[in-house]
């Protein structure tokens, strides 16, 4: 892991594929900025490049894909290679429903522009859609230096993003009760958080491959204890 | 003795699951050619009816170690060993133990099939002559049998008296497998068995590797790593002479707990 294969175009398939996630990340993410923008600030001009994005997206998730069964079929590879590959895999498929949650966003977030009451733009939800863009990125950057603590303390941080779900969940509940022309907009806005937990989600996935990769232990479905004790 | 795989590497990395029967012990051995040390404090426990790779760059001892299962370096001018084999809880170094005795129980096959200059049929009974059985339907029988269990029946029953010479390579290796496991063995020793062959004759003796392993203990010799992969059930990577790491080949080549495995089956810089 930390020193080179013999085969050099053996080290460029994997550099490539490594350097291409990161791209299709870089597309994510700024995918998911725009789209909270459009939520939270009604910034309806940014919700076209959100779509165009996602259009990009797919593409390098079927590119990468196919560069993964490449490097399957040619080396065969195995121990850390291998992890990295399936890894990398589901890593490309977790990264392209971020992208497709973040569509959903900025859809939702266009249908409450066009709703005239209330104008509120509810300021939880910037903060939610602030901490799972923390998330993706710190998962991108884990991801890139293949750090497996690193990864560990995005998995710390999901249980927080769930609490602020929750926590709008209830305000918004509140807020339908309180006011009934504000139903529709709550119930966009409930399903635009909702997109957001799962972009968290995903995120958590990705640092679960990283783990997988470092450590060579599956931590999907472990609780955070069980986590830490697999890094030591 | 316990099943634990391995005595001086830790559990984890030698890890052999509980209920496996242990076919062969290593214990605490050490092979000399003349000066030179071969292999080095080589401690491992071999499961019964289950297939146990070793894998490692050439020169790693490897061909040694499965040598010394069937006392082959006894041949070898200037060999020299400590510790000791147990075979069935038997040491095969004892005084009292008869190598031919131990060759019938303990079969080898080789990286290039040798046949003998006879027929088919004379190949395979060739073995059972030597224990002394002659009578004709037996010996059809038994030959037969083999040449079935060794995949191989298909495609000679027609030519049973052809030279034996006159078959293909993978023809030749599977019916040479068939004159080894003609005389029953327990255990099955395999030194690169399908480095000369073809990819289908290749597919061929893993496949048959596969159907042996429910009745015999088999050890293989290879350097085609997904080779290894493919048809063992266990392991053992060894390098300079020592075991440096042995487990179930689904944990060795996807999680190995060794740097020096990591880098040889990654393929990387040692």
């Amino acid at each position: 892991m930390d020193h080179s294969h013999i085969s050099e175009q053996f080290n460029t398939d994997l550099d490539t594929v490594k350097t291409q996630v990161l791209a299709m990340g870089g597309l994510v993410e700024t995918q998911l900025r725009d789209a909270c923008e459009v939520l939270a600030h009604g910034k309806d001009s940014l919700a076209e490049s959100v779509l165009e994005t996602e259009i990009l997206v797919n593409k390098m998730e079927i590119e990468i894909d196919e560069l993964c069964t490449q490097v399957i079929a040619r080396r065969q590879p195995t121990a850390s290679d291998l992890r990295l590959v399936t890894g990398t895999i589901k890593t490309i498929t977790d990264l392209e429903r971020i992208g497709d949650e973040s569509e959903k966003i900025a859809r939702l977030g266009m249908e409450n522009i066009r709703l005239e009451h209330p104008a509120n733009r509810y300021p939880e939800v910037r903060h939610l859609g602030n901490q799972v863009r923390v998330m993706l990125h710190d998962a991108l950057d884990a991801y890139a230096r293949m750090d497996a603590d690193a990864a560990f303390k995005v998995l710390q941080e999901d249980a927080q993003v769930d609490e602020e779900y929750e926590a709008i969940l209830r305000q918004l509940i509140t807020l339908m009760m309180e006011d009934p022309r504000a139903i529709r907009r709550a119930l966009n806005t409930m399903w635009a958080v909702r997109a957001m937990e799962r972009i968290g989600d995903h995120a958590k996935n990705i640092c679960e491959y990283i783990i997988y990769y470092v450590k060579g232990k599956d931590v999907r479905h472990s609780s955070l204890e069980q986590t830490q004790d697999a890094l030591e | 003795m316990s099943p634990k795989a391995t005595l001086d590497i830790p559990a984890e990395t030698a890890a052999i699951p509980e209920g496996e029967n242990i076919k062969i012990e290593v214990r605490d051995l050490n092979l000399f050619y003349s000066e030179k040390q071969a292999l080095h404090d080589v401690n491992m426990d071999v499961p019964e009816k289950k297939v146990t790779a070793f894998i490692g760059p050439s020169g790693c001892g490897k061909s040694t170690l499965l040598r010394c299962f069937n006392r082959m370096n006894d041949l070898v001018d200037g060999v020299r060993m400590e510790g000791s084999i147990c075979l069935s809880g038997q040491d095969i170094f004892a005084p009292a133990v008869d190598v031919a005795e131990l060759r019938r129980q303990v079969g080898m096959v080789f990286q290039k099939p040798n046949p003998f200059p006879k027929s088919i049929y004379e190949n395979v009974a060739y073995g059972l002559r030597l224990q002394g059985l002659n009578k004709r339907h037996i010996l059809d029988e038994r030959v037969e049998w083999a040449l079935k269990s060794a995949a191989i029946w298909d495609e000679v029953k027609d030519r049973l008296d052809d030279n034996a010479m006159g078959l293909s390579g993978g023809q030749q290796q599977r019916l040479v497998i068939a004159r080894a496991i003609a005389i029953k063995p327990e255990v099955l020793l395999l030194d690169e068995p399908a480095s000369a062959l073809d990819p289908i004759s290749t597919l061929k003796i893993e496949e048959l590797i596969y159907e042996l392993k429910s009745d015999y203990t088999i050890l293989i010799v290879t350097h085609n790593m997904q080779q290894a992969a493919r048809v063992s059930d266990y392991t053992a990577f060894m390098y300079m002479g020592d075991l440096v790491e042995f487990g179930s080949t689904d944990r060795l080549f996807t999680n190995p707990k060794e740097k020096q495995t990591e880098d040889y089956i990654t393929g990387r810089y040692g």
